[in-house]
C-alpha cells in the first residue's frame, strides 16, 4: 500500500486525489493491490458529520436510507423488510455478516468492478484503469464478465446488489450538492475509467424510494456457491398486481451487466399484461434481446434468462 | 560453528519457542514506547499528518485495555493487534477480506480486522480471541469447539469462535439453516463445517440466548 496522508476531519474544498473512508471493504481491498492510490484519506468514520447520514426512515411518503448506514442495519431493519423486501433481500445476500458490518450503503454502490485484470496491476491492459492501455479480459478469463452495456473499451460486470434495488425502485441520489436519480450515478461502458457522475469531493448522503407499494418484491441472486459469493446473475423485481394483470412492474438485473440494469424493455412486454410463465418468457426474451457473450460468459445470458424469469413468478406468488 | 547465534542451535541456555520469541519482539518493540511516551519520538506526527510517512500515536482499547502505539497510516487493525501488541490470535489468512480468519468484534460488531486501518478503530472498544475466556474457564463456545471437534488445523479457529459468539448475540443462530449462512464468512479449509454448527448450536444453549 502506498503512503497517504490520513485526516479525520472533512475538507473545506475539494482537495485533488482524496477519498473517502467508510466501511473500507473495498477502498482498503484495493490500496493494498495497488489498483486505488488515494493521496489523501477522510476517515468518514471519526469525522463528525451529519447526524442524518445513519438515518433509516420508513413513512407515507417513502424510504430513506443515509449513506452511512451500514449494510447489516439495513438488510436487518424490520419495516424496510415488510415494506421494501427487494431491498432487504439484496443487501443480505451479498458478502458476509462481517462486511454487512462494515460496509456503507454509499460505498456499497461504489464498489469496483471484480475483474481480475483490473484488480490485477501486472496486467498492462485495463482501461479502466489505465485509459487506452486496452482490455486484457475481453480475450482472456471471462466467465464472470457482462453480457449487457459492454463496449469494446470494456466488458466487466457491476458486482453490487443493493444498487438493482435502488434503480429499480427509481431511488434519488442526494449529495452535499445536489439531486439525481440513482439511475444517472453510474456511467456507461463509454469511458470505462470514468464510472459515476460525482465529481471530486462530492459525496453521497442519501438514497430516497419515492413513495409506492413494494411489498410485492423479490432479489433473487445466483451465485457459484451458496452463499457470500458475488452474482453470476440476479434480478430484482417489484410488481403491482392490478386484478389478475400486472399494475406496474419494475425490473433490474445484477451480475451481467456493465453497469446497474434496469430491464425497461421487459418492463414494456409485461405491463397491463397477465402474469404467466409464457409472458415471463417473453419479457425475458426482451430483457435478453441485446445481450452479447463471449468466450466463457455466454451461459449468463441464458442462467440471466431463467433467473429473471423464476424471480417475476415468485414476485407474483408472495402473499402481501 | 560453536558460536552459531540462532536460538534453537545454542549449546546452552533455555529453549526458545517461536510463539514466545515472537511475543518478546513484540514486547520489545512496544516498550520504549511505554517508557518515553511520543513526544521522543521525533517521525510521530503531532495532529494531521504533512509527511504521509510519519507515524501516528494511537491508542487502541483492546479487550478492556489501553494500548498506545506508533504505527503507519496504512497499518491494519490485524497488523497492530499481531505485530504491536503481540496478540497474534487473529489470523492473517487471505489478508484481503476473504476468508474471516481475522474477525474481531469493533464497539460489539463482528468486522475483518485486515480490511479495518488501526487508525479508524480508535476510540471503539476492540474485542480478540484472547479477551474470550475469564477467570481462566474458557468461554462456552471456546468448550463448545472442543467438544464437537470443530477444526482440524485450528487457523481458521480464533476467527470462527469470534464470529460464532457474534452470531448468537446478533440473532441469528436460530437453526443450522441460518447459522451457515451468517457464518459463511467464515471458511474453514479442512471443511468442519457440521462440527462448527453443532457447536453453535451448544454454545447457544449455555449461552442463554
Amino acid at each position: 500500500m502506498r503512503p497517504f496522508l490520513y485526516s479525520d476531519t472533512l475538507p473545506s474544498k475539494s482537495e485533488p486525489n482524496t477519498r473517502f473512508l467508510a466501511g473500507g471493504t473495498t477502498l482498503v481491498d484495493l490500496m493494498k493491490l495497488d489498483v486505488e492510490r488515494p493521496e489523501q484519506l477522510v476517515d468518514l468514520n471519526r469525522a463528525t458529520l451529519p447526524d442524518d447520514l445513519d438515518r433509516i426512515e420508513v413513512t407515507s411518503g417513502g424510504l430513506v436510507l443515509g449513506a452511512l448506514v451500514r449494510m447489516a442495519d439495513a438488510a436487518d431493519h424490520p419495516e424496510v423488510k415488510s415494506a421494501y423486501p427487494v431491498v432487504a433481500q439484496s443487501l443480505m445476500l451479498a458478502a458476509s455478516q462481517q462486511i454487512r458490518n462494515m460496509a456503507s450503503l454509499g460505498g456499497n454502490v461504489l464498489q469496483r468492478t471484480r475483474c481480475a485484470y483490473f484488480r490485477d496491476v501486472s496486467y498492462d491492459a485495463c482501461n479502466k484503469r489505465t485509459p487506452g492501455s486496452g482490455c486484457a479480459a475481453r480475450d482472456g478469463h471471462n466467465r464472470l464478465h457482462a453480457v449487457l452495456g459492454t463496449s469494446d473499451a470494456c466488458i466487466a460486470a457491476y458486482p453490487g446488489d443493493f444498487a438493482q434495488a435502488m434503480i429499480a425502485l427509481d431511488a434519488v441520489v442526494e449529495t452535499d450538492q445536489r439531486k439525481f436519480a440513482f439511475a444517472e450515478l453510474h456511467r456507461s461502458a463509454a469511458q470505462p475509467h470514468l464510472e459515476t457522475i460525482l465529481r471530486p469531493g462530492e459525496m453521497i448522503r442519501s438514497f430516497s424510494v419515492p413513495a409506492g407499494d413494494f411489498r410485492r418484491s423479490v432479489y433473487l441472486k445466483i451465485r457459484d456457491r451458496e452463499s457470500y459469493a458475488f452474482a453470476l446473475t440476479s434480478a430484482a423485481v417489484a410488481l403491482q398486481m392490478s386484478g389478475d394483470r400486472v399494475g406496474d412492474v419494475r425490473i433490474a438485473l445484477g451480475g451481467l451487466a456493465y453497469q446497474p440494469w434496469r430491464a425497461s424493455e421487459a418492463e414494456a412486454v409485461l405491463n397491463g399484461q397477465v402474469l404467466d410463465e409464457a409472458s415471463a418468457v417473453k419479457a425475458a426474451d426482451a430483457a435478453f434481446a441485446d445481450a452479447t457473450g463471449l468466450e466463457y460468459n455466454t451461459f449468463k445470458i441464458e442462467t440471466g434468462r431463467q433467473t429473471l424469469i423464476r424471480a417475476l413468478l415468485q414476485a407474483k406468488a408472495m402473499e402481501v | 560453528m560453536n558460536e552459531d547465534p540462532t536460538p534453537h542451535h545454542r549449546p546452552t541456555g533455555h529453549p526458545v519457542s517461536r510463539r514466545s520469541l515472537l511475543s518478546r519482539s513484540a514486547g520489545i518493540a512496544a516498550a520504549p514506547l511505554a517508557v518515553s511516551g511520543f513526544a521522543a519520538q521525533p517521525a510521530v506526527a503531532q495532529s494531521a499528518a504533512s509527511d504521509p510517512r510519519a507515524l501516528m500515536p494511537v491508542t487502541l482499547r483492546v479487550n478492556g485495555r489501553d494500548h498506545r502505539i506508533a504505527v503507519d497510516v496504512r497499518t491494519t487493525l490485524l497488523d497492530a493487534l499481531r505485530e504491536n501488541l503481540g496478540l497474534t490470535g487473529s489470523k492473517k489468512g487471505c489478508d484481503q477480506g476473504q476468508c474471516g480468519a481475522c474477525t474481531v468484534t469493533v464497539a460489539g460488531r463482528r468486522v475483518l480486522s485486515c480490511l479495518t486501518l488501526a487508525v479508524s478503530a480508535q476510540d471503539s472498544e476492540v474485542a480478540t480471541i484472547e479477551g474470550l475466556s475469564s477467570n481462566g474457564e474458557m468461554h462456552p463456545m471456546q468448550q463448545a469447539f472442543i467438544d464437537h471437534d470443530a477444526f482440524q488445523c485450528g487457523y481458521c479457529t480464533p476467527g470462527q469462535i469470534m464470529s460464532a459468539v457474534s452470531c448468537i448475540a446478533e440473532g441469528h443462530a436460530n437453526d443450522a439453516a441460518e447459522i451457515r449462512e451468517y457464518m459463511s464468512g467464515n471458511l474453514c479449509r479442512c471443511a468442519a463445517y457440521p462440527n462448527i454448527v453443532a457447536a453453535i448450536e451448544q454454545a447457544k444453549a449455555k449461552m442463554g440466548t
